[in-house]
């Protein structure tokens, strides 16, 4: 019997997994059996605040090693990229996609006014207001209400976490949190939920009980959709044995199945290093790396590496000197890492930061972080990024 | 309609749902003798809560110890003790209101006093600022909003967290004056940016000591003249306070939130005109504009109720007013909290908890019908805090966390002690949801343990509590 591809795949997404699992295997063992195309953003969000000038490392000023007597990190131990900077020594997998073009380091970003509180600077991050504005939907909820209809709104954009972040949260659709596709398909199995939700699903959901049931019924349902899509062509690879790894394999999991997600959101921390910074903020980049480096080798290896743009963010940088307790305070603009196999620049996208031209001890902005957002709307998702933001700024040239 | 329905409606309106005491009595009274009940039952003044054991001693010291911290003279591990002090303080200040909540008769004063906590939203990692902006707004909960206002604007807790500490007569700090304007009286689009950079000048030298009080800094003031919504003079901060009540829109923006917060989400224009005229009338005495609301007709209106979506916290007191427990771990508490997406004292930010349908996505809606068997001790759920900076509350991770509290069943079983076991179902949905769905209601059926009433109202309660329609009042 032969099988033409495409009905092949379409017949794979429905039926049920365990049928079929062992011939999609057989296929997975060969590179690019995988349809490209679906182009994928995943968001790695670093709380609490990284040290940028730890990060990316400005190895030829002597205004950084003056600032950090003791935590200034010295050239010989860093990554070089270029003369002038070089990487956190943990960070061995970022310099080599450097040194392969799939890296792009974007300095200087943030808002005018900045917030030095953690919650209020991640707010401005996830609804991508200003400072002097409370926006109560995220930026990707606002792209799910933007682009998707009905019940699919949850399976395209995931958050591998227990709570959905606001930046999930639109005005009408949300994604989705979960931390282990088996655990949500064993909590959505419970058997008295599955008898509520079996009646038909409402069809308009403005009374709020209507609502509610509709969220359960579309809940129930992608949690299933979910875990056989997390099955149909599990990945293979080793991944650390961490939280950020196993989030990873989740994520490239479902990235080689039929699922069409477009956002994957995934957290790391804390960066709050206002003590002993340089054990933390190590053991923290050891296990970025390692995770980041399970994951694009995975998808290097299955030809989906040019599908992926995963960038790093974090909700403000850190003061450029070090304080008394071997650590550094709440700072304002940061870099932020650009990963894909597809960039259109790479390396140093712009200049390290001015240190000679401080605000109050702090790194000026001169890059708002909405046009990164603006940048991976436009470009990569291809969708209409000012209605989303709600403000028109000017993309980037990365991709 | 019954009286039993209205008063569940009130009772869930007014506080923070029915008491299980109070369940065989609903239909002896009706509304109206209900509300003069309530008002009663909140007319004394409220106990302050303090979390200290040795309130003065433990709390001054721990304040002259921040003197130090903002001089960075503290070493670092008497910084980490002297946050995780003012953290487990928070989340005792947490678990002591959550109780009063639960167990006060004064529920009108603890359901107000959590409305204003959203409306003076603040986040404050210093215990002793937070306890004392809880115990104004707990004390003017239902007095004068006017008099409130001022008391709140002149907190340690509401000046340090919209920076007015820095607000200075050569680098005016615009944050508290716009707030006070935007969020806290007449609302956006109603007041220009030079109201606001001419405000902030008012408040300048506003400012608070160690120990919380309110300090007036002469020499940081401003004492020149400004103009504000359109009056001249050489405005102090409370001058500006009083000119932003002068102006109705105050009433229209307080009494349009309340009304949401309240009746429905949907503001319906008539009713806030007429509520806000008399609230304006009235001098803001909050007592009569909440009287104009529970004592009108419209107010028990079908399409008013059970359509409301419960805050986290209303859903979880809710749940303890019905089933006394025991809670022995308050951490634990406090991060099914953060996993519904409301801890107290954590607002998202200073425009507070958005509310309505923002409290449901798929994972919060699932985590909400997994309480009452957390609840039981019948479910396990592994959400913990992953950090410990102040994002994440300083709380570790967890994994495997069983809540479990000890459930004292006696009083719902006794209430339901001569119901015969068939209709068990229909009168415990009748009582505990304010929307029904004949679908719930048939499958309920299903949970009646044969000839054994205690079993089959254990069963049918844990089951109703987990029901989509439970998260409505």
């Amino acid at each position: 019997m032969v099988i033409r591809r495409k009905e092949f795949l379409q017949l794979g997404s429905l039926a049920t997994a365990s049928l079929f699992v062992p011939k999609f295997l057989k296929a997975m063992e060969q590179p690019g059996w995988v349809p490209p195309g679906n182009k994928i953003v995943v968001i790695l969000q670093l709380s609490g605040g990284n040290d940028g000038l730890n990060t990316v490392i400005p190895v030829r000023n002597d205004i950084y090693y003056k600032s950090r007597p003791v935590l200034g990190i010295a050239r010989d131990k860093a990554l070089s990229l270029t003369d002038e900077a070089s990487l956190h020594p943990a960070l061995t997998h970022f310099k080599s996609l450097y040194d392969q073009g799939q890296l792009a380091v974007l300095n200087n970003v943030g808002y005018p006014n900045p917030d030095r509180s953690h919650f209020r600077s991640m707010d401005i991050w996830h609804t991508a207001s200003r400072s002097d504005q409370y926006w109560q939907s995220g930026w990707l909820g606002r792209y799910l209400d933007a682009q998707c209809c009905g019940t699919d709104a949850l399976t395209k954009a995931i958050e591998l976490d227990d709570v959905l972040s606001l930046s999930m949260k639109g005005d009408q659709l949300k994604g989705m949190a979960f931390q282990d596709p088996r655990r949500l398909y064993g909590t959505a199995n419970e058997q008295f939920f599955r008898s509520l939700n079996a009646g038909p699903a409402p069809e308009h959901a403005e009374a709020p009980v209507d609502y509610l049931y509709k969220t359960l019924a579309e809940t129930l349902s992608s949690a299933d959709h979910i875990f056989k899509q997390s099955r149909l062509r599990p990945s293979r690879s080793t991944y650390p044995n961490t939280e950020l790894g196993r989030s990873f394999q989740t994520i490239a999991s479902l990235a080689f199945s039929d699922i069409q997600t477009k956002v994957y959101y995934v957290s790391l921390g804390s960066f709050d290093t206002h003590v002993r910074q340089q054990p933390q903020q190590e053991r923290l980049f050891k296990e970025m790396n390692d995770a980041v480096q399970a994951f694009t080798d995975d998808l290097k290896k299955q030809g989906r590496f040019n599908d992926l743009l995963l960038f790093t963010f974090s909700e403000f940088g850190r003061r450029v000197n070090q304080n008394a307790s071997g650590g550094t305070d709440h700072g304002t603009a940061n870099n932020m890492f650009l990963i894909s196999g597809g960039l259109k620049r790479a390396g140093l996208l712009n200049e390290l930061p001015d240190l000679t031209d401080l605000n109050e001890g702090d790194l000026k902005h001169n890059i708002d972080f909405q046009r990164v957002y603006a940048t991976v709307l436009r470009k990569w998702l291809q969708v209409d990024d000012r209605a989303i933001l709600k403000g028109d700024y000017t993309p980037l040239d990365f991709i | 309609m019954s009286n039993a329905r209205n008063n569940l409606h009130l009772l869930w309106r007014a506080g923070f749902g029915p008491a299980v005491e109070q369940l065989n009595e609903l239909d002896r009274y009706n509304p109206r003798q209900y509300w003069s009940a309530l008002v009663k039952a909140s007319e004394k003044p409220p106990t302050p809560i303090e979390v200290a054991n040795n309130a003065i001693d433990g709390l001054v010291m721990g304040v002259q110890t921040f003197a130090e911290l903002s001089k960075r003279e503290l070493d670092p591990d008497q910084r980490k003790e002297l946050q995780q002090r003012n953290r487990n303080g928070i989340r005792d200040l947490n678990s002591i209101w959550m109780s009063k909540m639960v167990n006060s008769s004064a529920q009108l004063r603890e359901k107000m006093a959590f409305f204003w906590h959203g409306h003076f939203a603040c986040r404050n990692l210093n215990v002793l600022y937070q306890q004392q902006l809880l115990n104004i707004i707990r004390q003017h909960a239902l007095g004068n909003f006017g008099t409130m206002l001022k008391a709140v604007s002149r907190s340690a807790a509401m000046l340090n967290f919209l920076n007015n500490q820095q607000n200075r007569k050569d680098h005016p700090n615009e944050n508290f004056a716009r707030e006070v304007m935007e969020l806290f009286t007449i609302g956006r689009g109603n007041y220009s940016e030079s109201d606001v950079k001419e405000a902030a000048r008012a408040f300048t030298g506003w400012t608070a000591n160690f120990q919380g009080e309110f300090v007036f800094r002469r020499f940081q003031h401003d004492f020149g003249s400004k103009t504000v919504l359109g009056r001249s003079g050489n405005f102090e901060g409370e001058e500006v306070l009083n000119i932003l009540l002068e102006e109705k829109k105050t009433a229209v923006y307080i009494t349009t939130k309340l009304y949401r917060f309240l009746v429905n989400e949907i503001p319906d224009a008539t009713h806030i005109q007429w509520l806000s005229d008399r609230f304006y009338k009235n001098g803001y005495e909050i007592g009569p504009l909440l009287e104009d609301i529970f004592t009108s007709d419209w107010f028990y209106e079908n399409k008013h109720i059970g359509t409301r979506i419960k805050s986290p916290i209303e859903l979880l007191a809710g749940i303890r007013r019905l089933l006394p427990m025991q809670i022995d771990d308050a951490t634990g508490q406090l991060l099914l909290q953060r996993g519904l997406g409301q801890v107290l004292f954590y607002p998202p930010n200073v425009a507070g908890w958005p509310g309505g349908k923002t409290w449901i996505d798929s994972s919060s809606l699932m985590l909400r019908m997994r309480v009452p068997r957390l609840l039981l001790g019948e479910d396990e759920w592994n959400i913990g805090g992953k950090t410990d900076d102040d994002v994440q509350m300083g709380m570790m991770q967890r994994l495997q966390n069983r809540l479990e509290a000890k459930v004292d069943w006696m009083p719902l079983l006794s209430s339901f002690k001569k119901v015969p076991l068939e209709k068990l179902p229909a009168q415990l949905s009748d009582l505990l949801l304010q929307t029904q769905r004949a679908q719930t209601i048939a499958l309920l059926k299903s949970y009646v343990v044969a000839a054994d009433r205690d079993a089959s109202i254990r069963q049918l309660t844990a089951h109703i509590l987990s029901t989509p329609e439970y998260q409505l009042c």
